[in-house]
């Protein structure tokens, strides 16, 4: 792939963790930079006016994209859970619902939130490889008010059943925050028609620069959080004890924003439209079914799981790190460890595992590559 | 870059005074949250001189390849050099090219034994 030149000399398999970036993603950024860098919002100058174009243009963007009401910029997807969990009114007793499945990301905020104000959480299982669906359904209580989780898990790579789980909630009047950094770089993604009243990811496992996550959702549910940080661009009015808030989404993005990643984000989803999303999860889904065909015939891989562009493995006998180590001397690139995923890691019965991740840019070559090599671990160590 | 010569494969393979002490006046259990890697060392001192050590581990070629050579070194050694040991001086004893992220786990057994000689829970590397 000529548009990503980092591609040239390695295998990148760590796509779940961040993707590699496009000439055009790095080259927006480098314009914006050479051209139209000026603080955005209240300049009243030309350059800052363009400045603000861009930034909203790109708001305007995410929202089209994922089909969102409201779009709001944070620096990762995990501000925006943060953001969640500490912004909504929720108070002592309330209960919140998580999987064990769920990034550390969407399970630490709740629980400094659960020892602040008191809320309960609880966990719904993981049953072969997936969520445990009934066992989440039978955990929904009168004082259930959140359930949090990931559309397709970090490790697993399965896709959990959304709309099914937005309606149950609903139907508890419960929220539902969904997080969506699994799923958005790899499919069509409809905010609306998922049901979500919250939805974050971000922009680095898309092409984009690092530094840029969204929280999205509904206009009226975002309007229901308090800012996690406060100061310029986030109010209406100051006075000397008290200020009044801006509307959403201004109010959630006090502090000049990383405005080159978010530009660099607008180009990223360019990019993505121009090859098209179907086809982007064709060949993902292609590239993981390939791959978990190739690794099962290795009888020493153990796999824990194989979908969306995730194929999590152990090898018999060898720490995920020394396979991580051994690929490397080939300049393969996969990770390994707890992949912030420690409940889940517990649930498995284990410690670690490695993972390789796939983005449309990976080609068949690259899975046999890492077959190829997966098949020398033993033989290095022997 | 080779970080799996014969001689690490060997110690992790065959590690030296892998097990546990049944007399010790130092013991230390630690680990590394990157990768979970877990090590617990005994060790018997006696007139300030380490005579004996054990370690057992749960983790990659590399942690145990480095708390079992760690363990050979220090038998006979006094405390007090032990103590003034530095990192270099471990990767020195180790003698293999490591990238890194891998040399934290080269240097889970040595901090560790560091952190029980010190009586501490945590000793600056």
């Amino acid at each position: 792939m000529s548009d990503f030149p980092i591609l040239k000399d390695i295998v990148y398999l760590d796509n779940a963790s961040t993707t590699q970036k496009p000439l055009v993603v790095i080259e927006a950024v480098k314009q914006y930079y050479e051209k139209y860098n000026a603080n955005i919002h209240r300049g009243v100058y030309s350059l800052s006016e363009h400045s603000t174009l861009l930034f909203e243009n790109a708001r305007k963007a995410v929202s089209e994209f994922v089909n969102a009401e409201c779009v709001v910029f944070t620096k990762s997807a995990t501000e925006g859970l943060n953001l969640v969990a500490k912004g909504l009114p929720l108070i002592k007793g309330d209960e919140v619902i998580l999987t064990d499945m769920e990034h550390h990301s969407n399970i630490l905020p709740w629980q400094q939130v659960a020892k602040e104000k008191g809320i309960i959480l609880k966990f719904a299982r993981v049953k072969n490889f997936s969520l445990d669906v009934d066992h989440l359904v039978s955990l929904f209580s009168p004082k259930t008010k959140v359930v949090s989780i990931c559309h397709v898990s970090n490790v697993l790579g399965c896709e959990n059943p959304i709309k099914e789980i937005s309606r149950i909630a609903h139907s508890n009047n419960a929220l539902i925050v969904i997080d969506a950094s699994q799923s958005v770089p790899h499919m069509t993604i409809d905010v609306k028609e998922l049901g979500a009243d919250f939805l974050v990811f971000s922009g680095h496992k898309m092409l984009a620069p690092m530094g840029v996550g969204v929280l999205c959702g509904k206009k009226k549910c975002l309007e229901m959080l308090s800012p996690l940080v406060s100061g310029g661009g986030g109010i209406k009015n100051v006075e000397q004890h008290d200020f009044s808030l801006n509307d959403v989404p201004d109010r959630l993005e006090a502090g000049t924003p990383n405005v080159a990643s978010v530009v660099g984000l607008a180009a990223a989803i360019e990019y993505l439209k121009g090859i098209g999303m179907e086809k982007v999860t064709h060949q993902v889904n292609w590239l993981t079914d390939y791959a978990l065909k190739k690794l099962s015939s290795n009888r020493s891989i153990v796999v824990f799981g194989g979908s969306n562009g995730v194929i999590s493995f152990g090898v018999d006998g060898v720490h995920s790190h020394d396979v991580c180590s051994i690929l490397d001397q080939k300049n393969i690139c996969v990770r390994g460890g707890h992949h912030c995923a420690m409940l889940l890691m517990k649930q498995l019965g284990i410690k670690d595992c490695v993972r390789a991740s796939f983005y449309f840019y990976n080609t068949k070559d690259d899975v046999d590559k890492l077959a190829d090599s997966l098949s020398l671990v033993k033989e290095v160590l022997a | 870059m080779n970080m799996y010569q014969e001689n690490i494969l060997e110690h992790s393979r065959n590690p030296s005074n892998y097990g546990v002490l049944d007399k010790f006046t130092h013991s230390v259990f630690d680990s590394n949250p990157l990768c979970g890697d877990e090590v617990s060392i005994q060790l018997l001192v006696d007139s300030g001189i380490i005579k004996k050590v054990a370690f057992s581990s749960v983790g990659c070629v590399i942690s145990r390849a480095g708390s079992s050579i760690i363990t050979e070194f220090v038998i006979g050694k006094s405390v007090d050099d032990i103590k003034k040991m530095s990192k270099e001086d471990m990767l020195g004893i180790l003698n293999v090219e490591l990238s890194a992220s891998r040399i934290k786990c080269a240097l889970l057994g040595f901090v560790a034994l560091k952190k029980s000689l010190w009586g501490v829970s945590d000793v600056a590397d």
